[in-house]
């Protein structure tokens, strides 16, 4: 990862963190304060997705061309991605305690997310239950598909069509309701791309990682011959 | 010149007023703003994040080290 989109990470979070506890937001009922929450919150699952989706992007170049190197990365942007994703689920149950009454609501937008993350933990399990290779790579290329085939439709579509509290699903506006004249979406958008980057960042690192300790075993192996 | 600033400085502000006038109605954290302690938290947070990117630093010049071991034992 280049230096640059590191330091470019930093700066935006910095950024967001003073911006969104110091800059005015909307006074609103129910909500009051705990309207800055959507600052550190949405971000998580907006990073979340944005892995997932280069999950599966490295997943179909791995089915097109099995280089180890695709699988690594595929695997490490879904393990980053399922990291923010937890991060999202448990700042969210937080807010819905104050907002909602309770940090379980049976909130289709809940669920949606719960049932999602599950989905991409058996990924991992599939992957810890396959000891070739080549076929862990491959099948698990497979399933990342099908797991982003079924996020979609339970973070962004079943909650829009039956009745959700969440803002922006069953008729509920989102920024619309909260952000009077867009000041919100200067400090979210940019929290957005902060924590993507990071998570791009931990990615990097985790792959290299990966391949250091595959040269390790190369290095281990031509020394037994 | 000075009359027509000074109408409209004066605009603005009753302006302004009659916004904050609106929205005061709903109880947020005014006071830990007008006493500074918001400034605390911030600088809690600011704390915490520097310490959690200082540490993801180093993991990073940790693995360009052990980057550069392997491919010199490599050799």
């Amino acid at each position: 990862m280049k230096t640059w989109l590191k330091i470019l990470a930093v700066v935006l979070l910095f950024y967001v963190h003073i911006g969104g506890m110091l800059v005015e937001v909307p006074r609103l009922n129910i909500l009051n304060e705990t309207i800055r929450a959507l600052y550190f919150h949405v971000p998580m699952w907006f990073g979340m997705v944005l892995l997932f989706l280069l999950s599966v992007y490295y997943s179909i170049r791995y089915l097109r061309n099995p280089v180890p190197e695709n699988d690594y990365k595929a695997v490490e942007y879904a393990n980053v991605g399922l990291v923010l994703g937890i991060l999202g689920m448990l700042t969210g149950m937080l807010w819905a305690n104050y907002a909602w009454g309770s940090p379980w609501h049976g909130d289709p937008k809940q669920n949606g997310a719960a049932i999602a993350l599950l989905v991409y933990l058996a990924y991992f399990v599939l992957r810890g239950s396959i000891e070739n290779e080549e076929q862990k790579g491959r099948l698990s290329a497979v399933y990342n598909i099908f797991a982003f085939a079924a996020m979609v439709p339970l973070i962004f579509i079943i909650p829009r069509m039956t009745s959700s509290m969440h803002p922006g699903n069953g008729g509920n506006p989102a920024f619309n309701m909260y952000d009077l004249d867009s000041k919100m979406r200067l400090i979210f958008y940019p929290a957005v791309v902060g924590w993507f980057l990071i998570g791009m960042w931990i990615v990097a690192l985790r792959v290299r990682i990966r391949v250091v300790e595959e040269k390790i075993v190369e290095i281990e192996n031509e020394k037994t011959y | 010149m000075k009359r027509l600033t000074s109408s409209i400085l004066s605009f603005l502000i009753v302006l302004g007023s009659f916004a904050t006038q609106a929205q005061s109605d709903v109880e947020m954290a005014d006071g830990m703003r007008a006493e500074g302690k918001i400034y605390v938290v911030v600088a809690i947070i600011l704390i915490i994040l520097t310490g959690l990117i200082a540490y993801l630093v180093i993991l990073d010049r940790k693995v360009t080290k052990l980057e550069k071991l392997v491919s010199g034992k490599n050799k």
